[in-house]
């Protein structure tokens, strides 16, 4: 009779655990789908900008409310490598160092978005052939580009009207010519206003944004350094030396100097004080903020003479945007990054937000580009199929910085022999990827 | 006495005797076991935050290792790119160098001049030794902002003043002729603390060392030369191997003073690796190369191996020094 009760009440008790289990279920079941993932994005941009790339996050959150996105910005390569070493990187991360990408892709720091890219039929095709190059590293894809950065000419149409001079330079003579035109000396020989400042390190003036110019190439297919070997490096430094040569090196630098801040109001070209500059496109959104009533025009910058058809092409980098390696969301983050890198309306966004050149084909020409002359250039340069990017090796920035540095002490006087300096370069290039990537790796 | 008596009384001594060795033992070990507990914070801050990173640097010298895939052995290879191959790091050490060798002299006499200068003022010694010791608060990185924005050589007052002069001045941190000197100066600037240490030292110097060496005729120079500097040469010692150390760590001055006075970007916002050593690596000293190999180009692997020469080198010349200062140091103390 005790076993009969004793078993009534655990049956009682069951029951009641499964009625409450039954009706506990479908509210628990909702909240569990219903719970949206949490992303985090890290980006390198800050301020003002920072919050033109929350704008178009915020309005993918508002249209996927699976997920809620976090965004961090003032975001460097240091402390995304730092996080991803110490296993605490973030869903998804941006660098606007694609330098780095060799590093990022050669080590599976940043996955390899090409399997999810299938998936997806989305085609790296649809970005130009430089921004498909630096977004990966011997075949791997760790990367997609997110607003490419692209380089000009702009110069001062006042300072060229009081010069006598009608058009911007096409070739690298005419750029020379107009730059000693415009050149203001005071009585003691030093330049109060420079038609054009050559020094290699001054604001934006690095090997790479002038060889494009001259049609220069790095590397052989065997990923050798060429800069000996192609006569492009050699024109291009004897030209830029002989400018240098005609305001003196020390002048130069003296008049550098007194110059303000690049990324400030007082920059030089802004300020008046710099007829012509190499810059990129962001500037113009500068100019509008800072000086709108400078009377200025922006073209593709002058070419090698003897190599006419690369006008209209120019140097093209910018930020990029992955998937850290062992992230817990990689659908989610994945979702993102395509949203962010193909989505046209998501790149005229940002592209109006921030005046840097939309990345795919088809955002280059969205009506959604806010029109200006000004930008206009920029989107030309950046589709044109001559335009090139730097080589993209193991040893990251530091390849580059290599050459910036020979093309420094070159323009100081302090290699003798231009063609004995540039066979010793390209060794020491060789060097820097063999030590790179590591004995034993081809 | 029977055997068996005599040994039933030395029984329970052997057996107190072992008690007695088993008590101490157990009482020394506490003893180190207190030792070990105090000793604990000190131990594992030791072994933590150095004998760790020492021992992993000097594993890491031995592979290759970008900080995103794991370490991978490659024996010398490091050491042979370090040696033949990196085609800054020569430059790197001879900038090194050359610091060590100008800047130490000169901080030194620089320091003990102004330390004798202040035993002798007769009035406000307490407000000049407050001017000259105040620099030494100045953080580096802003003191080495000052002097770059001083010695601006178009903006900088130095400058402007000798413009007044009818000078056209130098282009100073901007000249790879003047960028070391400059450093120099700011150097010279804030000797404060060893100046502290000069002063504490020539002041305790026996009075009546002087007064006899008067009274052998002695005249200020030479009471400088046998008694003064003899009495300080410990303190002259401990300020050689630390301003030596010091120099070959050289760091903050010189990546502050490149990154500022070239005052441009380069080919990605944030990276600032190719205004290193500006102008012309005539900045570029030992600690910032590395800097740059382990924290922008990523191969700490490469940074390791250099990190370990550099302890080789201080090491080596900190032994170098004391050795030979076994000639010139005069230590106080009864004879031994």
């Amino acid at each position: 009779m005790r076993r009969v009760g004793t078993a009534i009440v655990a049956l009682a008790a069951l029951a009641l655990l499964v009625v409450g289990a039954a009706m506990s279920s479908p509210r628990a079941t909702p909240e569990a789908k219903s719970a949206p993932t949490k992303l985090t994005v890290w980006v390198g941009w800050s301020a003002r900008e920072l919050s033109v790339f929350k704008r178009v996050v915020a309005e993918y959150d508002k249209n996927n409310p699976n997920v809620t996105v976090d965004v961090v910005g003032s975001i460097n390569d240091n402390k995304i490598v730092a996080a991803i070493r110490a296993g605490t990187a973030p869903d998804v991360v941006s660098s606007f160092n694609s330098y780095n990408v060799g590093v990022y892709c050669g080590t599976g720091g940043w996955i390899n978005l090409a399997p999810l890219m299938a998936k997806d039929h989305i085609s790296a095709g649809m970005f130009p052939a430089a921004t498909q190059y630096y977004t990966q590293y011997n075949g791997v894809r760790c990367a997609l580009p997110l607003l490419a950065d692209t380089y000009g000419l702009y110069y001062n149409k006042t300072l060229f009207k009081a010069a006598g001079i009608t058009s911007p330079p096409k070739t690298m003579s005419e750029l020379a010519a107009d730059a000693k035109k415009l050149t203001v000396r005071s009585s003691n020989g030093t330049v109060k206003v420079a038609g054009f400042d050559p020094v290699i390190g001054f604001y934006e003036n690095v090997p790479e944004r002038w060889i494009t110019s001259f049609g220069g190439k790095w590397q052989d297919a065997n990923g050798n350094s060429i800069l000996s070997k192609d006569p492009a490096w050699t024109k291009w430094l004897t030209w830029q030396k002989s400018l240098v040569d005609w305001y003196g090196y020390n002048n130069l630098v003296r008049f550098q100097a007194g110059l303000g801040d690049e990324f400030s109001a007082s920059n030089a070209f802004e300020a008046g004080k710099l007829a012509m500059n190499l810059d990129g496109e962001w500037r113009v959104a500068f100019i509008q903020a800072e000086h709108p009533n400078l009377n200025y025009g922006t073209a593709p910058m002058p070419v090698d003479d003897a190599h006419p058809e690369l006008y209209g092409s120019g140097y093209i980098n910018g930020t990029i945007i992955g998937i850290p390696k062992n992230g817990k969301h990689t659908a989610e983050a994945w979702a993102l990054v395509k949203y962010l890198t193909t989505n046209s309306h998501a790149l005229a966004e940002l592209s109006n937000g921030l005046r840097n050149v939309p990345t795919t084909k088809a955002s280059a020409v969205s009506p959604e580009i806010k029109p200006d002359a000004h930008f206009a250039t920029f989107i030309k340069i950046f589709t044109n199929p001559k335009s090139t990017t730097s080589p993209i090796t193991a040893a990251g920035v530091a390849y580059t910085n290599l050459v910036q540095h020979f093309a420094t002490q070159w323009q100081a006087g302090q290699v003798k022999n231009l063609h004995s300096g540039l066979v010793s370069l390209d060794k020491q290039l060789d060097a820097l990827v063999h030590q790179a990537k590591g004995p034993g790796v081809p | 006495m029977s055997q068996s008596s005599v040994a039933g009384e030395r029984l329970p001594a052997a057996a107190l005797t072992v008690d007695r060795r088993r008590a101490r033992r157990k009482a020394a070990w506490r003893r180190r076991g207190l030792v070990a507990l105090f000793m604990s914070p000190w131990l594992v801050g030791f072994t933590v935050f150095f004998l760790y990173p020492l021992v992993m640097s000097a594993y890491l010298s031995f592979n290759h290792y970008d900080l995103l895939a794991p370490p991978r052995w490659v024996g010398w290879a490091n050491y042979h790119y370090l040696f033949r191959q990196d085609p800054q790091v020569w430059t790197a050490i001879k900038n090194t160098l050359w610091l060590i060798v100008v800047l130490v002299p000169l901080q030194i006499a620089f320091a003990f001049g102004l330390a004798v200068m202040l035993t002798r003022a007769r009035m406000g010694a307490g407000v000049f030794r407050t001017v000259f010791y105040l620099p030494a608060l100045a953080p580096p990185v802003a003191a080495t902002l000052a002097f770059v924005y001083i010695l601006n050589p178009v903006t900088g007052p130095v400058n402007v003043l000798l413009g007044h002069l009818g000078i056209q001045g130098p282009l100073w941190f901007q000249d790879p002729h003047w960028s070391k000197p400059s450093l120099v100066g700011l150097g010279l600037w804030g000797v404060g603390t060893i100046m502290i240490i000069f002063l504490a030292a020539v002041l305790d110097v026996p009075r009546q060392l002087y007064e006899s060496a008067e009274l052998d005729g002695a005249n200020t120079f030479q009471r400088m030369r046998w008694v003064t500097l003899p009495t300080i040469s410990p303190v002259i010692l401990f300020a050689v191997v630390l301003g030596v150390i010091q120099g070959l760590q050289y760091f903050t001055q010189a990546y502050v003073a490149a990154g500022v006075a070239a005052g441009q970007a380069s080919q990605a916002a944030d990276v600032t690796a190719v205004n290193l050593g500006y102008p012309q690596d005539s900045t570029l000293f030992y600690p910032v190369l590395l800097y740059e190999h382990g924290f922008t180009d990523f191969q700490m692997g490469y940074a390791s191996a250099m990190a370990m020469l550099l302890l080789a080198v201080s090491f080596a010349v900190t032994l170098v020094i004391i050795l030979n200062s076994k000639r010139w140091v005069h230590v106080a103390g009864p004879a031994r």
